[in-house]
């Protein structure tokens, strides 16, 4: 099989195992996301040990990877190269926290519902890829993270 | 608290299922960056995809299509997928248009920034977290207990 075969299955793999993880953890519930935001409602810690256990996990893969000089199937790593902390990362953050807070979903819950069926992410997902198309449209030349 | 506050669903605090899905999202971004050298963000997906040449933009297609793919297939296994009634479409469009400019400016969201980006030990990536968190954690508190936006 080819490397780029290969890199093919290898991310439809990883959005396999993100899928279901997101579903597990009732991620795509949006009702038990903003019941985590809500701190002074009746608190759902869960979103916390998801991010934990993620965050946890894949921080000790990492260290081991990256001590690679390339991955497994590609030449090289693509990491992002941005370091700074500057106005279009916090005030971008801060948008995003607040349609994030309105509806319950992030980008990957969003895409995970259609899944499921789910009316809403009828409405949400294509307000999402509207208004990411919005702001390439304003900031064409805006530096990327990714190659 | 207002009518949103009361109407608002109740979840319990399920830690296994959380934990177990915490892992196995870590998993597939670990799997990712072993494999490929990527980073499992999901804004990078649909911002690139959203670029041309579509040429080499394949996988990116393809973790968001396992993405679906993976959570059909809980359903599909038995797994419980509770559907919110109710809420208000015209919000669930703003929220989405504000999450899309958001993350796309910041080049991030809750996987690139707040799993990759942490476990990389990324300041960029925990100022973003923090950011976001912080808002949406404010955001909630005046949607449900002052405007009762939620139902």
């Amino acid at each position: 099989m080819s490397r780029g075969l290969l890199r093919n299955l290898a991310a439809l793999g990883s959005g396999l195992l993100f899928g279901l993880g997101l579903s597990l953890a009732q991620m795509t519930n949006p009702d038990k996301v903003l019941n985590f935001l809500d701190i002074s409602g009746r608190w759902d810690p869960s979103l916390l040990l998801v991010l934990g256990g993620a965050v946890v996990l894949s921080a000790l893969g990492f260290r081991q990877v990256l001590r690679r000089k390339a991955p497994l199937w590609d030449s090289g790593f693509h990491l992002p190269h941005a370091q700074a902390i500057d106005r279009p990362l916090l005030l971008g953050s801060a948008l995003f926290g607040l349609g994030w807070g309105l509806s319950g979903y992030c980008p990957g819950p969003a895409v995970a519902s259609l899944g499921v069926a789910n009316p809403e992410a009828l409405w949400v997902l294509p307000g999402i890829l509207a208004g990411a198309a919005l702001q390439r449209l304003m900031q064409p030349r805006a530096s990327t993270d990714l190659d | 608290m207002l009518a949103g506050a009361m109407l608002a669903r109740m979840t319990a605090f399920t830690p296994l299922n959380a934990l177990l899905g915490g892992l196995l999202i870590g998993l597939a971004s670990l799997l990712l960056l072993w494999l490929n050298g990527r980073i499992a963000g999901v804004t990078g997906m649909l911002t690139g995809l959203q670029r041309l040449p579509l040429q080499g933009q394949a996988w990116r297609f393809l973790f968001l299509l396992g993405l679906v793919a993976g959570s059909a297939a809980y359903a599909l296994a038995g797994g419980s997928t509770p559907q919110r009634q109710g809420f208000p479409p015209l919000l669930l469009v703003l929220a989405g248009l504000l999450t899309g400019y958001g993350t796309a400016l910041a080049n991030g969201c809750t996987s690139g920034h707040g799993v990759c980006g942490l476990a990389r030990f990324s300041l960029r990536s925990l100022a973003a977290t923090a950011t976001f968190l912080l808002v949406a954690i404010a955001t909630t508190f005046v949607a449900r207990h002052l405007l009762g936006l939620q139902p």
